[in-house]
Order: C-alpha cells, then structure tokens, then sequence
C-alpha cells in the first residue's frame, strides 16, 4: 500500500502526559555517551540555575517518537516501516527540558510528498508543559523507499 | 555560576572541539533500549541484510545525540543548547566483534551577537566519510 498523501495537514491533539524522570535521563545520557554532571547530579544542574538535571538535546525524541507513532503505525497512513530511513531531525529548545516535567505533546503532519516513488514525510512534535507553555519543537522527516526498491 | 563561552575571541571557523566516539552493538541495544527505538536494522544482523544494508546500523539519533556531547561540554551547561538540527546522509555499519570510530570535529559556524548566540557546526565522519550533513548547534552564549 502506498503512503496515503492526504495526511498531510493533519493535527493530532495533545496526548497523555510524559513526566520526566531523573532515572530516565540518566540512561539517556549514558546510552549516547552525555557525561556533562548536569546530566545526572543534581546540585552541578542546580549550581548552573536549573531546578533539577537537565536532558541532552536529543532526549525530546523519545517523547517525539512516541507521539509520532499514533500517525506512522496507522495503517491507514500506508507507511511500511521496513522502508524506512530517517532523512532529518531537528530540536528547538524554547527552554530546557528538567527531570519533574510533566509534558504534553500535540502532533502535526506537515507534510507528505512523493517523488519518483520516494515518500517524504514531515512532522512536528510541540512539546508543552502541563500548562501549555512551549517546551520544545520537534521536527522530523522519514523517507519511504519504493517497494520495488529493494 | 556559568562557564558558558563568550562571545568575544570567538572567530567564525575556529575550532572548538574535537573528539573520537567509539559504538559497539552493546551501546546500540542500551541506545534502544534508553529510546525505545527498537528498530531490529539497529541489532539484528538478519534484518539489516534482508533489507539490503551492509549490516547493523546506529541509530541516526544515536549519532545526532553522541556528536552533540561535544558541543555540551564546550558549551558548558545542556541548557545553552537552544537548537540542533542535522540530516542523515550516510549509515554508520557497526561491527560485531569490534566497534565504530566516529570523528567530530566542532567549529564556529556563526555569531549572532543581537540573540548573544553562535552556530555551532559539527562535521561528523566515520572512515572519511560524513555521516551527518548540516549537523549545526545553537548555543546561548554567556552575557558579556
């Protein structure tokens, strides 16, 4: 089944919420190498003026790739994950991202395109505290390899 | 307290880090595992090939987020790292038994001294070659 270019436009609201944990960021950070103390002590996170330790830049894309998953494993988006390669990625920090968020996360389809069968698809993640205030945009695009492209 | 770099002696092009990462598939399943990317081209050798890889792979975003612990440490606080954003140009193989050497090398890409902020630009290769494309950080530089 091809990729379905009507979802592109579509807006998914925000979901449940993630809430940040210390433990967590912890394995992040040692799982991509991240030895900055702010990282994982407390104190060297709050000597730097943040409430609690402080996420690696990348970590909002677990909270992203969850949030995407209600649109790329729907099958009616017809994207056949084995054909998928991540093509770009990209953070923007409205304000860093502490261990204690409690984080909703509203998706968007930006958008869906084909070329010579190659499928391009855009979303976007805006990751908001409880209160709504802006957090983090998480932007990513998949291409979809052709089927007969082996 | 901060030891965030200012903007003064800081030129465009100018190096300010460079370090050798090292993956091995061991970090690639604690990488899934801390993501919850399970993706099996990341640990499977029988699914990488079946779709026509050379073998398992790292995870783009274990790249992305490796390359940007540089930037982290020379900015000297996670937080001053307002944005980051790269492509994904070529697949890191990663061996069993042995392991990966990714080179980062991060120099100075711009200043913004309106929004006290510089560009960082990190070229990221394995072998010679690059792996990411436009790897750029956005780091909030400290008052002056």
């Amino acid at each position: 089944m091809p990729v379905d270019t009507t979802f592109a436009g579509r807006a998914y609201p925000p979901g449940d919420v993630y809430v940040v944990s210390r433990e967590k960021l912890r394995e992040f950070a040692e799982a991509t190498g991240a030895t900055h103390p702010a990282h994982t002590d407390v104190e060297a996170a709050r000597a730097l003026g943040h409430p609690d330790v402080v996420a690696p830049p990348t970590f909002a894309v677990v909270i992203a790739q969850r949030t995407e998953a209600q649109y790329v494993e729907d099958p009616a988006a017809g994207i056949d994950f084995s054909r998928v390669v991540h093509a770009d990625e990209r953070f923007t920090h409205h304000r860093p991202i502490h261990a204690g968020d409690h984080l909703r996360t509203a998706l968007h389809v930006d958008a869906v395109t084909q070329r010579a069968g190659l499928s391009m698809i855009t979303t976007r993640c805006e990751i908001a505290d409880v209160s709504g205030q802006p957090v983090a945009t998480v932007v990513s695009t998949l291409a979809v390899r052709p089927e007969d492209d082996a | 307290m901060s030891a965030r770099p200012v903007a003064a002696g800081l030129t465009v092009g100018q190096e300010v880090a460079r370090r050798t990462l090292t993956v091995d598939r061991a970090r690639l399943v604690r990488y899934a595992g801390a993501s919850g990317d399970f993706n099996p081209i990341h640990w499977n050798e029988r699914v990488a090939a079946s779709v026509g890889l050379p073998g398992v792979i790292a995870h783009g975003m274990w790249t992305m987020g490796a390359a940007v612990t540089v930037v982290v440490d020379w900015a000297g606080d996670p937080g001053a790292v307002v944005d980051y954003q790269t492509r994904f140009t070529r697949p890191v193989p990663v061996p069993d038994p042995g392991e990966a050497a990714v080179e980062v090398v991060a120099t100075v890409g711009a200043l913004d001294a309106d929004a006290g902020t510089v560009r960082v630009d990190l070229t990221v290769t394995v072998e010679g070659a690059r792996v990411l494309g436009k790897a750029q950080a956005v780091v909030r530089l400290a008052a002056a």
